[in-house]
């Protein structure tokens, strides 16, 4: 119970801070769009394979966005301050993660809102459907997790804009191929065969979850 | 801690490890080049092969270390587990270069490119990739009792990542042959090929532990000389 | 039972030892000053006992409680004022409070809140965002912030910094206060003038060990300067 009022506590307070200085979702966002546009002109997105390669697009854009999104989110953290007032606080090391998470997947959700709106105007592709967003949602979590998890560790290096991306990208591999291929068997109106890739997405999110529940903590300490 | 260095018995355990691993490594050599007759199908390249499949297991093998001694340096934070992981990795990233540039070179002859996105090759890859962001995460990070703590968060999530990564890959696509030795009915492999194999393996392993004796061995001095340092500076 | 029970705290980064066994004890009721140069090991004892950092060897106990273990139950009894604010810049003095009285999940958050802003003279202050603060009234929104679970135990590094003499009142003020409802304070600072005033009992670092320790007398401040002086 306590556990979630301080989740709520961190979540309000960087909603709040976003809010007031603008720094992460605005770019985010118009990142994953100039993602989405360059796309179209590096492979045509408007012939009739264009599900393929559409879904490949939207979930570049969407990783990368996100890549930016919480290398920046840590490092507003540390810049603030605020950080080890965090630390300090009697807030269990696991629901601070949880926390840091929350506000990450809130964020990259706001993008992927716009992202999937924009993708559909541009593409003429129906991604705007409760299956789609399932495996977004799923796709995000999966990212997010191991995202949360590195970008307070790289946070602390040098070169940590370098840092993230190589810790995150390979062991996000799974996250990229299934979401990748259970949104294109959507597209492509192969729903039958959707099942695998959505059980896959379910199984990495909860055992990564509960790994980085449990190892946050020697992460953050100094 | 001086005469810890400097009266260390000399080390049989090495010396035999060392002796036994170039023995054995010679007589595979001599058995892959000399011994085992060319395979009929693939000719000559195959001869590859007695070194890829041991090399593969124990780059594989490595990260298992690697996972247990990070848990192990979590649990009870001792220099020692970190020292285990860093010659680990170090030995690790080593052989996965070698399944990779031998799988690679059997390739172009056999499937008529040097790489191909098959699931085994490319999560070795990515286990390549893996390795190679241990070792910038820990060089990128100045404090090594730090450094050793986020290697060791990176080697338990990547460790149980492989084989998601594996399982992905595979459904993604997949061409490499289907495994041949560990078969329920049996290996389909000639005696000689089995038994070049079977000395193989065993020489790789023994020339392993002796590395990883030999690396542990450096590490534990490097940890060493850093502490005289601080004596004698502080 | 001792306010902070620490035993031989060495800290190593890299090829620098930090601190090279300190055991130090505070009891309940006193204020014990820790002086010493820069780079002395003031910050990392004070961040080691602060639960931040985790000693490479030694042991502490805070009010019976055992670190590494019960670490969250010593952050409860614990107030750390150190060398950051511990502020989000871009939030006002108001919502940083509130973001803390949340993550400590205080009763009466808005009563509690107003009153350390009071005590620190920052009631009109309340909803200036904290980046247009001066340093001084940021130092005082830290030490506010601090008090703000009503800790057992006060951490304090350097809480002066920037304080100007009526924020030096004020926090001199609260630190008295503290001691006298059988609190423990434990401070950190190289101004011995700010310092012997508060402190009952004076430790001196020395290049991570503890050089020397004693009671507050007359020749205290003089002795700290001769001290401070030798190792510029």
């Amino acid at each position: 119970m306590i556990a979630a009022r301080q989740i709520y506590a961190i979540v309000r307070k960087d909603l709040l801070l976003e809010l007031r200085a603008r720094e992460q979702v605005v770019g985010m966002g118009v990142f994953a769009l100039l993602t989405l546009v360059t796309f179209n002109f590096a492979f045509d997105l408007t012939g009739a394979d264009r599900a393929a390669s559409g879904s490949g697009a939207l979930w570049v854009a969407i990783m990368f966005a996100g890549l930016l999104g919480m290398g920046r989110a840590a490092a507003i953290e540390r810049q603030q301050g605020a950080w080890e007032g965090l630390l300090l606080s009697p807030a269990d090391r696991g629901t601070i993660f949880l926390g840091k998470l929350a506000s990450a997947l809130l964020f990259i959700g706001i993008v992927e809102a716009l992202a999937l709106a924009l993708f559909t105007a541009l593409f003429a592709l129906p991604v705007l459907r409760p299956m789609v967003l399932l495996v977004v949602g799923l796709g995000t979590v999966g990212f997010g997790t191991l995202g949360t998890l590195f970008s307070v560790m790289a946070a602390t290096t040098r070169a940590r804009e370098v840092l993230l991306p190589v810790l995150l990208f390979p062991l996000a591999l799974p996250v990229v191929i299934s979401s990748v291929r259970a949104t294109t068997l959507l597209l492509t109106e192969r729903q039958a065969e959707v099942g695998p890739w959505i059980s896959l997405l379910l199984g990495f999110d909860v055992l990564f979850l509960g790994i980085a529940y449990l190892v946050f903590g020697h992460a953050v300490e100094e | 801690m001086a005469s810890r260095i400097t009266q260390r018995p000399r080390d049989l355990w090495g010396r035999a490890l060392g002796s036994l691993s170039a023995v054995l490594v010679a007589l595979s050599v001599t058995m892959i080049f000399l011994y085992v007759p060319s395979d009929q199908v693939q000719g000559a390249v195959q001869r590859l092969f007695y070194i890829h499949l041991p090399a593969a297991w124990l780059a594989y093998f490595s990260f298992f270390l690697i996972f247990v001694s990070s848990i192990a340096y979590l649990a009870r934070r001792h220099p020692r587990w970190d020292r285990l992981a860093r010659s680990a990795a170090e030995l690790g990233f080593v052989f996965t270069t070698i399944v990779l540039l031998t799988g690679s070179i059997w390739g172009r002859p056999i499937w008529g490119t040097w790489w191909t996105w098959d699931a085994r090759l490319t999560t070795t890859l990515i286990l390549w990739f893996i390795y190679l962001a241990y070792f910038m995460l820990r060089a990128y990070v100045s404090d090594p009792e730090r450094a050793a703590r986020y290697a060791a968060v990176l080697g338990i999530v990547g460790f149980v990542d492989v084989p998601i990564i594996h399982m992905s890959v595979r459904w993604w696509r997949t061409l490499h042959p289907q495994p041949i030795v560990v078969r329920a009915e049996g290996p389909a492999m000639p005696e000689s090929m089995l038994l070049t194999l079977a000395v193989t393996m065993v020489a790789f392993m023994v020339l392993y532990l002796f590395l990883l004796v030999e690396k542990y061995r450096v590490e534990r001095m490097k940890d060493e000389l850093a502490e005289l340092r601080l004596q004698h500076s502080g | 039972m001792p306010a902070i029970e620490a035993v031989g705290l060495t800290k190593r980064y890299g090829n620098r030892l930090a601190l090279a066994g300190v055991s130090l004890r505070v009891e309940t009721g006193e204020c014990v000053g820790i002086f010493g140069a820069n780079g002395a090991g003031k910050s990392t004892l004070l961040r080691i006992l602060a639960t931040l950092v985790r000693p490479t060897t030694g042991h502490v106990r805070c009010c019976g409680l055992a670190l590494p273990g019960q670490a969250n139950e010593i952050r409860r009894l614990i107030g750390v004022v150190g060398h950051q604010t511990y502020l989000v810049d871009d939030l006002t003095a108001w919502e940083n409070l509130d973001f803390y009285a949340r993550l400590y999940g205080l009763r009466d958050a808005a009563g509690r809140i107003q009153d350390v802003l009071d005590r620190l003279g920052l009631g009109d202050r309340a909803g200036e965002r904290v980046r247009a603060l001066s340093r001084g009234l940021q130092q005082r929104l830290s030490i506010a912030r601090a008090i703000l679970h009503r800790p057992l135990v006060l951490l304090l590094d350097e809480p002066d910094t920037g304080l100007d003499r009526e924020g030096r009142d004020r926090l001199q003020a609260l630190i008295a206060d503290q001691v006298a409802r059988g609190g423990a304070v434990l401070l950190a600072t190289h101004s011995v003038e700010f310092g012997s005033q508060v402190v009952s009992r004076a430790l001196f670092l020395d290049r991570g060990r503890l050089a020397w320790e004693r009671p507050v007398g007359e020749e205290l401040a003089g002795e700290l300067e001769r001290q401070l002086r030798r190792r510029p």
